[in-house]
């Protein structure tokens, strides 16, 4: 390293080889990557967002809300129930008397793979349910981790790097209300007491009371209500943004991250 | 000595002078530009830090939400404080190894105020709300193409002086100076092209590259930089050579290999080979970290100088502790096990506020008040700030890293619950009034400096107007 050719290759060769690794050939595997599709199923992932949706992610974006919310949900690994359908022609009794002396809950692959394969032994016929553990999933943010996938229609790509708030990345999935969201915006605390969002009041406008309420005036507990005769209307912005969040799903099984999807056995509404 | 060593000892003391005095303008426009900068970034950093105090305070502006404010304060302080003020301290080491005048002294100074205008527009534009949305590029393109203009322009001016240099034999400075001169417009080029245009890459490209970016940026560029000075002023201030020629080459190759790929984190949304290669990385930084730490102990260690709170204590205690510290958290938050408790935690801005203010600014502030008096030709205005403001980032640098890596654990023990967090970000605003406080006196150093300057300009100016004109009358009487 004696002249300044040999200092500026030297930085070339190691400056490329990086950009080729960490700039190239990400551009090219997965600026390249299509529509795959969901597991089991005929549906394509992930879906284009609505107008309003894509329009919500630029409000994302010029509020710097990614400041303080990711939108990367992480899990620790993944865990296979086994679950018998039927004994198949064998007797009842003795497939049921192998299944009570197996372990059929909260196993790994490959033992779930060779309790299967006993069921099948003896004639039985099971269905092996995998799930994700762990990390945001125990947290109760998300049913699988996000990948690579669940952005393909992002510009920009906003995964955020602290989480001073909530993880996002199952937020349309997780709170698929549009009038708690707007509350959420406008006034935090009506929503979650202890909240420490400030407001993002100036994306709605106090308006007087015409000759009909407004469609869209927020419906907020009385401390957070506006005076008598006036009313809490979303800005498109507002629309917008909570259109954004709802389209934000990380709730296809895929390949790379498989699950099986809970079966709804009942009429009855999902839980709130 | 021969007389001939002597004859030269002396034209060397006069052209030490010139070489010096060929700095001045761009010097004083870019540290100027960085002083502006470090403030305004600082204030910044300190308004956001009230958010946590309370959370409505700013509820009802747009243009100051958290989001705006933090993105500003950051950018402000890498893009408006670091990369200026380390172009000037590059430009007249640069000067200096090559025994020349600075080459085309007016072109960094142009490119100054392009910077500081492309800085200008592109904190602008984040409170405006058009930032770009990515980490440490969120400068929309106007802006981008100015900084990138202003940065090749001051390359040229280094290059060219470089290239006139009269001892061919290259220093260890060099390298890792040469190197930062070729980083920085590469990756800032990829990264805006890859990113900016309206069809940016697809997808979650867009997150890998931006994090190749950062890490490129905040770790090994300022590093780059950081290390290319420390290791001119410390062998100077320790009255020894640098320990040794080969450890730094051993140091300079091992940094750039392994920190140039560290960037990607664990359990990214992304390929895996990705955020293992970059784990895999981190853990090699081990083996650059301990070689400089080696570096600047065995240079230190005999230093003959005595320590009175100048720039060398600044520049001794600063950077091999300060350095040694980000590194190692960097590496720590590459481990898996590490990464489940800190991510998405303060642990990680902890590590790059001490990257930039701790270590970066240490090293650079110090080699600015080292660097002005020789340039300016006369001494700092107030030479006891420089004491007041090397405690003060001490202090406030410290409170910082205390308190986020606090709040980064408890966090990541909470389920990411940012009320067991309050305390601790509470107690970083006082880290951050710190910075600020210090950073006030470095400015105020810089401009009254600058402006008894530009007096003395002025009286020069009267002095020669109102002087008769000495040479005509003689040549009439002849």
């Amino acid at each position: 390293m004696k002249n300044g050719l040999t200092v500026f290759l030297a930085a070339f060769v190691v400056l490329a080889a990086s950009w080729m690794a960490f700039v190239l050939a990400p551009a090219l595997q997965q600026g390249r990557e299509q529509q795959t599709m969901v597991l089991n199923s005929s549906d394509f992932w992930p879906q284009q967002r609505t107008g309003a949706a894509t329009l919500g992610l630029q409000v994302y974006r010029a509020n710097g809300c990614a400041a303080c919310h990711t939108e990367q949900i992480q899990q620790g690994g993944v865990a296979c129930d086994v679950v018998l359908t039927s004994a198949g022609k064998n007797h009842p009794e003795v497939v049921s008397n192998l299944v009570a002396s197996l372990n059929l809950k909260n196993l790994t692959e490959l033992e779930a793979g060779a309790v299967a394969d006993k069921i099948t032994a003896v004639g039985g016929k099971s269905e092996t349910h995998i799930y994700a553990t762990g990390g945001d999933i125990t947290r109760g943010w998300g049913i699988r981790r996000s990948v690579a996938a669940d952005y393909l229609y992002d510009a920009p790509v906003q995964l955020g790097t602290l989480r001073a708030g909530p993880d996002l990345g199952n937020i349309g999935a997780r709170l698929p209300d549009a009038n708690i969201l707007l509350n959420h915006l406008y006034a935090p605390k009506s929503v979650t007491t202890d909240s420490l969002m400030p407001s993002f009041k100036f994306l709605f406008e106090v308006k007087k009371i015409g000759a009909t309420p407004s469609p869209d005036a927020l419906n907020l507990p009385k401390e957070f209500a506006p005076a008598a005769g006036y009313e809490i209307v979303p800005k498109p912005e507002a629309q917008q943004l909570v259109a954004y969040l709802l389209s934000l799903r990380a709730n296809a099984s895929l390949y790379e991250a498989p699950f099986t999807p809970p079966t709804v056995s009942t009429n009855a509404p999902a839980n709130k | 000595m021969s007389v001939k060593e002597t004859d030269n000892l002396s034209t060397k003391a006069a052209c030490t002078g010139l070489i010096d005095a060929s700095c001045r303008l761009p010097l004083l426009a870019l540290f100027g530009v960085a002083a502006v900068w470090l403030v305004i970034g600082l204030a910044l950093a300190l308004i956001a830090s009230l958010t946590f105090h309370q959370p409505e305070m700013f509820a009802g502006c747009a243009a100051f939400t958290y989001g705006h404010v933090s993105a500003a304060a950051n950018d402000a302080l890498v893009y408006g404080f670091a990369i200026p003020a380390a172009l000037g301290v590059m430009l007249w080491i640069f000067a200096r190894l090559s025994e020349v005048e600075l080459v085309l002294p007016l072109v960094p100074f142009v490119a100054a105020n392009l910077w500081f205008l492309g800085v200008l527009g592109g904190i602008g534009a984040i409170f405006a709300g058009e930032s770009s949305g990515y980490t440490w590029l969120e400068f929309p393109r106007a802006a981008a193409v100015l900084l990138f203009a202003a940065f090749l322009l001051v390359a040229v001016s280094a290059v060219a002086t470089f290239g006139q240099r009269k001892n061919r034999e290259l220093y260890p400075s060099h390298w890792f100076l040469l190197a930062a001169l070729l980083w920085f417009p590469w990756i800032y080029a990829s990264a805006n092209v890859m990113l900016l245009p309206s069809q940016p890459v697809r997808g979650v490209a867009q997150a890998i590259i931006n994090w190749w970016y950062a890490d490129n940026l905040i770790f090994v560029w300022l590093a780059l930089v950081g290390l290319g000075v420390a290791f001119y002023f410390l062998p100077k201030f320790a009255g020894k050579p640098l320990f040794s020629r080969f450890y730094s080459q051993f140091a300079f190759w091992a940094l750039i290999i392994c920190g140039t790929s560290c960037g990607i984190p664990y359990g990214a949304p992304v390929p895996a080979w990705l955020p293992t290669l970059s784990s895999v990385a981190a853990a090699l930084l081990i083996v650059p970290l301990f070689v400089i730490f080696v570096i600047f102990a065995k240079t230190i260690c005999g230093a003959q100088t005595e320590c009175r709170g100048g720039s060398f204590c600044y520049i001794k205690f600063g950077t091999a502790a300060f350095f040694l510290i980000s590194g190692p958290m960097m590496v720590a938050s590459a481990c898996p096990h590490f990464a489940t408790l800190t991510q998405f935690t303060w642990f990680q801005n902890a590590q790059t506020n001490w990257q930039i203010l701790g270590f970066f600014a240490t090293i650079i502030l110090g080699a600015a008040y080292d660097i002005l008096p020789r340039v300016m030709g006369i001494a700092l205005p107030f030479p006891k700030f420089v004491r007041f403001q090397h405690w003060a980032f001490i202090i406030g640098n410290l409170i910082l890293l205390v308190s986020l890596v606090g709040a980064g654990f408890k966090q990541g023990a909470n389920n990411y619950d940012l009320a067991v967090t309050l305390p601790f970000l509470r107690a970083a605003t006082l880290g951050w009034l710190f910075l600020l406080l210090g950073s006030l006196m470095f400015a105020a150093n810089i401009f009254v400096m600058s402006i008894k300057w530009k007096l003395a300009l002025v009286k020069t100016v009267i002095i020669a107007v109102k002087a008769p004109l000495v040479t005509k009358t003689a040549e009439v009487k002849s």
